[in-house]
């Protein structure tokens, strides 16, 4: 196993004497080379799930093991993409790129070369001394992407990493992502809130329950690569993952909106039910 | 054009003798042939060397006191933002410290250093780090998580974190930090020369008022106005500029 979580559960401290239960006893694999999506509604722990991973952050129970290894801290064989990118407004894009590699203290001329090769992996070799701000948002997903392969991590974890992009370019970076991804045989962790998103790129989807997040269902897509949207099982598995998050959707809203609320099934089925963080 | 307004109204008061010359001296026509102008003084007196000296002794006392204050406030703002027992003790302190006016140092000043050089650089210091301080310690305190937790899953930690990204992340704060902290030692230093220390602008000022020169101390009013305004827009607002162009910021 690259990645086990064991019975991990997570609370934050809220004011005086008040605990925020946000993971509850969450227990899951990922082999090596496999692709994993989290999907689950807003505020369930998928980041903090992430962050655990990532060492950013100690699990309050449980472990995370890496390589068989407890997680204790960052490291850089765990390699993060942020939903806005995180990349350093003060840095060129070359800058940014071989940040991790000159701390890995190889020489500069090393470092430029990998830098090179990682942004030529995402196509964009021709913006070596643009700063972030020059740049569009995928371009920036882009650059943010490459900071993290160059560093050669045996995972790759990804927090919405698309989120924040429209539909064509999302579409681009999914094929971009796809066969990066069979290139390297990285492991990932992708988080997303977009069905289609995670159907189109993984090998396994866990769905989760609202908070307390708890891994409620696991879905394996078997369905050929790249993969094809109207591809029978992705069209079913779709529906059937939709069903299940409609459930999970109606306690959030009933959360938020009270309990005089009734979510009107047929309205969110018949809307474009490949995003439901639309409905959030 | 507002400024020929203003000297030509300036002109004219001067001229009507309303009040005596050595009062209210005339800018740049003289009211007798061959009288004092300001315009003459200002002019002698760089010439002569007496106000460019005196601007140096200035200068240079501003620049180590306003040094000494950046280093202080750049330590002291980390601290608070560092370590939450430094934000609930010396944090709560510098507000206070901060809203008074640096020259109300200069007594103490006086009695612990006597009247000279190292009292003047005391209150130039102490009137620019409470402001470098609150400046610094609400930058490093608003560096975007994400901007850290990206650098440490990229591999860095400690003193190469705080050198490659809490420092620089924290830049535009500590720009405006420098700006106001400046003006703060700028106005400090003319007070604590006007009352005492020998050489310096403020010296001359006080100089200018018991040798009854008002041309004397309008032309170094001037030299003050021309000199707080170049460096303004000459280094700090160039400085905020360039950070703001570097980073996407609005200006
Ligand atoms: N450092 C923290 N301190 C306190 N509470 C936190 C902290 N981080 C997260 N939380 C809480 O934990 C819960 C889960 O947060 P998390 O960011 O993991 O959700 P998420 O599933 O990623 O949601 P989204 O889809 O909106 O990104 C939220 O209720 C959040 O308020
Ligand atoms: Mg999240």
């Amino acid at each position: 196993m690259k990645v086990s979580l064991k019975e991990v559960n997570k609370s934050f401290q809220k004011g005086k004497g008040e605990t925020l239960e946000v993971l509850d006893d969450i227990d899951f694999n990922i082999s090596e080379g496999e692709f994993v999506s989290l999907i689950g509604p807003s505020g369930c722990g998928k980041s903090t799930i992430l962050k655990l991973v990532a060492g950013l952050d100690a699990p309050t129970s449980g472990e995370v093991l890496m390589n068989g290894r407890t997680v204790t801290g960052p490291g850089t064989d765990r390699v993060v993409v942020f939903q806005e990118g995180g990349l350093f407004p003060w840095m060129t894009v070359i800058e940014n790129v071989t940040y991790g590699l000159l701390r890995k203290k190889m020489s500069k001329e090393e470092a430029h070369e990998k830098a090179m090769e990682g942004l030529r992996m995402v196509h964009l070799a021709n913006f070596t001394g643009s700063y972030p701000h020059e740049l569009s948002g995928g371009m920036k997903q882009r650059v943010a992407i490459a900071r993290a392969l160059v560093m050669d991590p045996d995972v790759l974890l990804m927090d919405e990493p698309f989120a924040a992009l429209d539909e064509q370019t999302r579409l681009v970076l999914h094929k971009e992502l796809q066969r990066i991804w069979q290139d390297t045989g990285k492991t990932i962790l992708f988080i997303t809130h977009n069905i289609r998103e995670a159907l189109t790129l993984s090998d396994r989807v866990l769905l989760m329950s609202t908070r307390p997040g708890a891994v409620k269902r696991e879905f394996t897509v078997q369905a050929a690569r790249p993969r094809d949207p109207a591809d029978s099982n992705v069209v079913d598995l779709e529906r059937r993952v939709m069903e299940e998050l409609e459930e999970e959707m109606e306690k959030v809203l009933k959360e938020e909106f009270g309990d005089d609320y009734h979510l009107e099934k047929s309205r969110v089925r018949d809307s474009d039910h490949s995003d439901m963080g639309s409905h959030i | 054009m507002f400024v020929i307004v203003i000297i030509a109204i300036w002109e004219v008061i001067s001229k009507a003798g309303i009040f005596p010359t050595f009062m209210f001296p005339p800018l740049i026509i003289p009211s007798v042939p061959g009288g004092v102008t300001v315009l003459k003084t200002l002019v002698g007196g760089v010439m002569s060397g007496q106000i460019l000296a005196a601007t140096g002794v200035t200068l240079s006392r501003l620049l180590i006191g306003f040094l000494i204050a950046v280093v202080l406030g750049l330590t002291f703002g980390f601290l608070i933002a560092r370590f939450k027992w430094v934000d609930d003790t010396l944090g709560y302190f510098v507000t206070a410290l901060q809203s008074i006016p640096s020259i109300v140092w200069f007594p103490l000043a006086i009695v612990w250093f006597g009247l000279g050089n190292t009292a003047i650089l005391f209150i130039v210091a102490i009137g620019a780090t409470w402001t470098m301080t609150v400046n610094s310690s609400a930058g490093f305190k608003n560096v975007p998580s994400i901007y850290i937790n990206a650098a440490r899953t990229l591999g860095s930690s400690g003193s190469h974190l705080l050198r490659t990204v809490i420092l620089p992340a924290s830049v535009p704060h500590i720009i405006s930090g420098l700006r106001v902290a400046w003006a703060f030692a700028w106005r400090a230093i003319m007070a604590g020369e006007l009352l005492g220390a020998a050489g310096g602008l403020g010296y001359l000022l006080d100089l200018g008022r018991s040798t009854q020169a008002m041309d004397l101390v309008l032309s170094i009013m001037i030299v003050i106005g021309l000199i707080g305004t170049i460096i303004d827009n000459q280094v700090f607002l160039r400085m905020e500029r360039s950070v703001a162009r570097k980073w996407g910021l609005r200006t």
